[in-house]
């Protein structure tokens, strides 16, 4: 009896432990399909919204616009049509509250019965009209030209280097500023926690005494455990009115002032990963080389630097990947202009902070809700990369120990 | 002329005393073999001879450690020099994460030596001197990490050659080889003792008897017996010394 009642127990342990694991790599998976399931859904829209007509005269040789076109079309940087192919001949643009240019209210109607009958009219009227309106009032004999509008292409989305998500009536989804904001503001922060993380790693493992160590380390370690929206306050009120003043800019929330803040953040990992792989040289290894007459700062970067370099590598991907991924304090310092940045005086808008700042606003299951999750998974991509790499380069180096 | 002499030598750590008055001359070009059980004090003694215990914090050292009649531990003593002129070699291999010629040649380049060709010469010259030229000389440009226990270890006893020492020192050097290798290890220092001294601390009584001229018996820090290699083996004056030799204690 006892017997079955331990092997029972046994079991039960083990099932409970199955259930626990099985639940959790559910979770991560369920996860991952969510994300590219929404975020994928992003190329089967049109970046015109649905609900709305882009019409042009029935007589326009136009059969077809990009996305970008219709932006400048419609923010008058494109005014004739022979620009997009059509005839030699000055657009007219016509959005819906211009049908007062044409009739009356009296003509429309109290309750813009007669609004479809009206606008139809406009467009048979003008051969070089365009116009943009709500299919609710599409006239049912309505003699214009609907425009075929294109579905958003990789290369629109990848390659654009506008990003206007819910402009009208063509939402610009170019996502290269963005990409290149996050990669732009992650290397400025890796350069500066780089070279100061690696001094302070060697000062700790090497130089510095037990004592001094033993205070520095926690202090250090208790960098990683400061809430971002801290490092962001502290950004913001500090580094952003430094920057503005030391570079006299108008303003201070910059590319610089995300790599300054994301630094900071970063230089825990770094240094404590870097650290902890100096601290694993083989004591036998150091005393080899000092015993060979070498100096203690020769030891360290002939023998200990290279003998730990892939845990100092590690150590600074799992920095840049902290840097990537950051939201919140990047938000609240860069300035968040969604343009290609130039010198690291620009703001800039990474895509987590993107997405933090925009998915509240984005109706769900809509265009401007899928592109969101289209970035989510870029940011995905770009964070397994990364994680991928440090576990080739942490295998590496049990090759190399063996 | 004695090559190292120590007079009234007394080592702590912290607290608690590792050497007592330890007073031992070696002459040049012999094989000095020290043994006696674990933690008699045998390897922080040799280490004292290269100043390796100043890496261990909390130590102090009271007497005098001369080399070539300097006192080693005189103010001003450059301790980088003084370790260019004592060669060691360790109880387990521990060459470098470098190439198999870079090992050898590190402790060129660590004292400034940037002569390509003379760094060839000499990291040839000293592999062969090791006997390890045969193994290696097609592959100098593989980790060192790909030769076995026994070649790595007489490569970083090239390696300790390589910059010319007058004393090698080595800490028990053959416990983690296999007999083939310790007994190529041993021909190798019988053969270096014509050119160096040798230190060489040992757990192995028939390697001690085998390779050196004289042995030093030590116990609970202190030096019990100093005498010929073949006085202390076939008629030590201390008992105890008689009881470690024949394995009833220790």
């Amino acid at each position: 009896m006892k017997t079955f009642y331990k092997k029972f127990s046994e079991k039960f342990i083990e099932g409970l432990l199955m259930l626990s694991s099985t639940i959790t790599t559910l979770t991560v998976v369920l996860i991952v399909v969510f994300l590219f399931k929404e975020g994928l859904g992003v190329f089967n829209k049109k970046p015109v919204e649905d609900g709305f007509v882009i019409a042009l005269n029935k007589q326009n040789p136009v059969n077809k616009l990009t996305s970008a076109q219709l932006k400048n079309i419609f923010d008058q940087k494109i005014t004739n049509w022979s620009e997009v192919g059509g005839k030699k001949d000055s657009i007219i643009l016509f959005r819906m509250e211009d049908i007062t240019n044409y009739y009356s209210e009296e003509q429309i109607g109290e309750k813009f019965e007669r609004l479809p009958q009206c606008i139809g009219k406009v467009v048979d009227s003008l051969p070089n009209i365009i116009a943009f309106f709500s299919t609710k009032y599409l006239d049912k004999n309505f003699q214009g030209k609907q425009l075929d509008i294109d579905k958003i292409s990789f290369k629109e989305f990848f390659g654009g280097k506008e990003w206007f998500p819910t402009a009208q009536p063509s939402a610009q989804l170019g996502v290269l500023p963005l990409i290149l904001g996050t990669l732009w503001v992650s290397l400025g922060a890796i350069l500066l926690a780089l070279p100061l993380g690696l001094a302070a790693a060697v000062y700790m493992s090497e130089i510095a005494d037990e004592k001094v160590r033993k205070v520095m380390k926690p202090l250090i370690e208790l960098l990683a455990g400061i809430p971002s929206v801290v490092y962001g306050f502290f950004g913001l009120v500090i580094i952003v009115p430094l920057i503005q003043k030391v570079f006299d800019l108008p303003v201070g929330e910059t590319g610089l002032a995300g790599s300054i803040v994301l630094g900071i953040m970063a230089l825990p990992t770094i240094i404590t990963i870097s650290e902890d792989a100096m601290r694993n040289t083989p004591r036998a290894m150091k005393e080899a080389s000092l015993a060979l007459g070498a100096s203690k700062w020769q030891t360290i970067y002939k023998v200990v630097v290279p003998y730990s370099i892939s845990g100092i590598t590690a150590g600074a991907i799992l920095g840049i990947g902290r840097a990537i991924g950051e939201t919140m304090a990047v938000l609240m310092v860069t300035g968040n202009a969604a343009v290609i940045p130039h010198t690291i005086l620009e703001p800039v808008r990474t895509i987590p902070a993107t997405i933090a700042a925009e998915l509240g606003e984005a109706s769900n299951g809509g265009l401007h809700y899928k592109a969101l999750f289209a970035l989510g998974c870029i940011l995905f991509i770009i964070t397994l990369i990364i994680n991928l790499t440090v576990e080739y380069i942490s295998n590496r180096k049990k090759y190399n120990n063996r | 002329m004695y090559k190292i002499e120590s007079k009234n030598v007394d080592f702590f750590y912290g607290a608690s005393q590792a050497l007592k008055n330890i007073n031992l001359a070696i002459k040049p070009n012999t094989v000095t073999a020290l043994i006696g059980p674990s933690g008699c004090g045998k390897s922080t003694y040799l280490r004292l001879f290269n100043r390796m215990n100043d890496l261990i914090d909390n130590t102090k050292i009271g007497g005098q450690v001369l080399i070539d009649g300097d006192d080693i531990y005189a103010k001003g003593v450059n301790v980088d020099s003084l370790r260019k002129e004592v060669g060691m070699v360790f109880q387990k291999p521990n060459p470098f994460p470098k190439t198999i010629f870079e090992n050898v040649a590190y402790g060129l380049r660590v004292n400034g030596i940037t002569d390509k060709k003379f760094i060839e010469e000499r990291v040839e010259e000293t592999i062969k001197q090791v006997v390890l030229w045969d193994e290696v000389k097609d592959k100098l440009k593989k980790s060192a990490f790909e030769l076995s226990g026994g070649q790595q270890q007489r490569l970083c006893i090239a390696r300790a050659l390589a910059i010319q020492p007058s004393i090698v020192l080595m800490d028990e050097p053959t416990s983690a080889l296999d007999p083939i290798s310790t007994s190529k290890v041993e021909e190798l220092i019988y053969e270096l003792k014509a050119k160096y001294t040798i230190v060489i601390v040992t757990h192995n009584m028939q390697q001690a008897g085998r390779v050196s001229d004289t042995t030093a018996f030590f116990y609970m820090g202190e030096l019990v017996e100093y005498d010929n290699t073949k006085t202390i083996f076939t008629n030590p004056k201390v008992e105890r010394t008689q009881n470690y030799i024949t394995g009833r204690f220790g």
